[in-house]
């Protein structure tokens, strides 16, 4: 099988774009949260992009994309350590391409398809952890996100992405049986982060002073920023799903684009009328609503259609953020208004607004296409979300009952930078941390120094380390 | 002696340096403040979740002057800083016991 040189370039730019989201995930995220968490807040998605990208390497990939038991769950032995896929031959075709009508010119190389994966696992896993900013304990959080891959995330990619004879001989349930669509993940990555993110907020509980204490959001720039990232990298995420370098990547580019945009204008025209001004986190999260939403749609609706489904994402998202307030879970960043209602609302949408004159070629309810795919896609969007919700809830609940996933009352309150990661995000004053020298620097030999604590002038600050080598750059900075 | 202290609307800065500066004072201490009187805060809304801001940020200037001057300065940094709307600061006065310059050593009223 030949390789097709456009194509596998496309896919693996899109690849690295799709990465770039994760921290642009980190720094939206954490310019929500308040600066005595901002370190921690990027760091569960930085610590994702390592323990998702080991995982993956290992038996994440077969378990999505090896051959499938039932429809069900891909072989995780079939290419554990991504084995059996380095030659030439393993090259793949772009099915999407293909089933959309257009002639498949060329393949990819299965590790093109890997690499181009791998990410969207990353990224799901990061969407999490804006549920449970501020107090979930880090070593757990690892834990999780290990543990919610294997069982959660894998297994629902491969009853989504995986097609017939594509990476494997038999695919996903979803995709082959169902014929949901969901072009780039509105089910598996956002319905199922999103519900995940519903239930971990709940086993955690509400942080405290929630709903009472201000909690605005410290560095909205830092949002701004990451929304941009996050629209940039997307463009890889939907136009990068065609594998190919074809018609079906410009459509979805510009459904992408367009349904962003009207989502941008849908929250922000909800927050003028509702509280009278536009707002900057409300361009930020209408921006991020209509990607979601557009996500699964990119392929089968109309420049149009993209523009309706973007402007209803940004207005019923805007007034699902509200929810929690009303039935007073503590989704501390919005994962569910956000993912979970934008990702219901771009699955459903292609029922209504498929259109066959774009390239997945299916016909939704306005397009007279009748109720056929309308109920492919709410089986489809229901099964991920009942799984997620129910699989997490058991792993939350089990990891939250042995190790602990809540840092301590006092961690939370003095903020859990200093608890989790011994640091803290800003030094703005000319006095820095204050008082206080360089204690310790390294290379040191391992367990040079046991425990130590500082006393600054302006009140005690107590870093403790237990064994480990590290540097200990002053007592405070 | 005495510290006349202010707290001002921080877009007023500027005239009230200017202010002092044409009476003859030669120097200041100026400081990031925040707080509230009458006024109160202001509210901010963030996806659609509204928060009650009370602590406003101020500027506090500090000023040690002889304690014939002390009544002028006041009216120095008030005039200089009224906008006549709510949130305008208020300035105090209290007495200062005794001054030292770091560089000279000189004492008391020399050291202003």
């Amino acid at each position: 099988m030949t390789i097709d040189s456009g194509d596998t370039a496309w896919v693996l730019a899109s690849a690295a774009l799709v990465l770039l989201m994760t921290p642009g995930l980190a720094l939206f995220y954490g310019g929500m949260v308040r600066a005595k968490s901002v370190l921690n807040m990027m760091m569960m998605s930085f610590g994702a992009m390592a323990t998702i990208g080991v995982t993956w390497c290992l038996w994440g990939y077969s378990e999505a994309f090896g051959n499938s038991w039932h429809g069900l769950i891909g072989n995780p032995f079939q290419h554990f350590g991504l084995s059996n896929l380095l030659s030439g031959d393993a090259a793949i075709f772009g099915y999407k391409a293909a089933a959309a009508g257009v002639p498949a010119h060329g393949g990819i190389p299965a590790l093109a398809f890997v690499a181009f994966q791998a990410v969207f696992a990353i990224i799901t896993v990061a969407l999490i952890s804006g549920a449970i900013a501020d107090r979930a304990k880090y070593s757990t959080w690892l834990i999780f996100t290990v543990v919610w891959a294997t069982i959660v995330y894998f297994p629902v990619a491969n009853w989504v992405f995986a097609f017939d004879g594509y990476a494997a001989e038999k695919g996903g349930w979803i995709a082959n049986s169902l014929k949901t669509i969901d072009f780039a993940g509105g089910t598996a990555v956002h319905i199922n982060a999103g519900a995940a993110g519903l239930v971990l907020a709940l086993v955690l509980g509400k942080r405290i002073g929630f709903a009472k204490d201000p909690m605005r959001p410290h560095n909205m720039t830092m949002v701004m920023l990451g929304a941009a990232l996050l629209w940039f990298g997307w463009f890889g995420f939907n136009a990068g799903s065609a594998l190919g370098a074809n018609n079906t990547a410009a459509v979805a580019w510009v459904n992408t684009f367009a349904a962003t945009a009207a989502a941008c204008i849908g929250w922000l025209a909800t927050e003028r009328i509702r509280n009278g001004h536009g707002t900057s986190l409300g361009a930020a999260s209408g921006i991020v609503a209509g990607l979601v939403a557009i996500t699964p749609a990119c392929s089968s609706v109309t420049p149009l259609g993209a523009v309706a489904i973007g402007i209803l994402a940004g207005v019923l998202c805007a007034l699902a953020v509200g929810l929690k307030f009303r039935f007073g879970f503590d989704d501390s960043l919005d994962v569910v208004g956000v993912h979970l209602v934008g990702g219901i609302i771009g699955t459903l949408a292609i029922g209504f607004f498929a259109s066959a004159s774009a390239p997945a070629a299916v016909d939704g309810v306005f397009y007279g296409g009748g109720f056929d795919q309308l109920w492919r896609q709410a089986v489809g969007a229901g099964a991920v979300l009942v799984y997620s919700f129910v699989c997490t809830g058991l792993i939350g609940l089990a990891l939250h009952k042995t190790l602990g996933f809540r840092v301590d009352r006092d961690a939370e309150v003095s903020g859990i930078d200093l608890q989790e990661h011994a640091e803290t995000s800003y030094d703005l004053g000319s006095l820095g941390g204050g008082g206080g020298g360089l204690v310790h620097a390294g290379p040191a030999m391992f367990g040079s120094h046991t425990t130590e604590a500082h006393t600054t002038e302006a009140g005690t600050m107590s870093s403790t380390t237990t064994s480990s080598p590290t540097n200990h750059q002053g007592a405070s900075s | 002696m005495r510290l006349v202290t202010a707290i001002i609307k921080p877009f007023k800065l500027d005239e009230v340096k200017q202010a002092l500066e044409a009476y003859g004072i030669t120097g200041m201490t100026v400081s990031e403040a925040s707080g509230y009187g009458r006024q109160r805060g202001h509210s901010e809304v963030y996806r659609g979740a509204e928060y009650k801001v009370d602590f406003v940020p101020k500027v506090r200037v500090e000023v040690v002057v002889d304690d014939v001057d002390a009544s002028d300065v006041m009216m120095v940094i008030l005039k200089a800083a009224q906008t006549g709307r709510i949130g305008d600061g208020k300035i105090w006065t209290v007495p200062v016991e005794d001054v030292a310059r770091v560089r000279t050593g000189e004492r008391g009223l020399d050291a202003l």
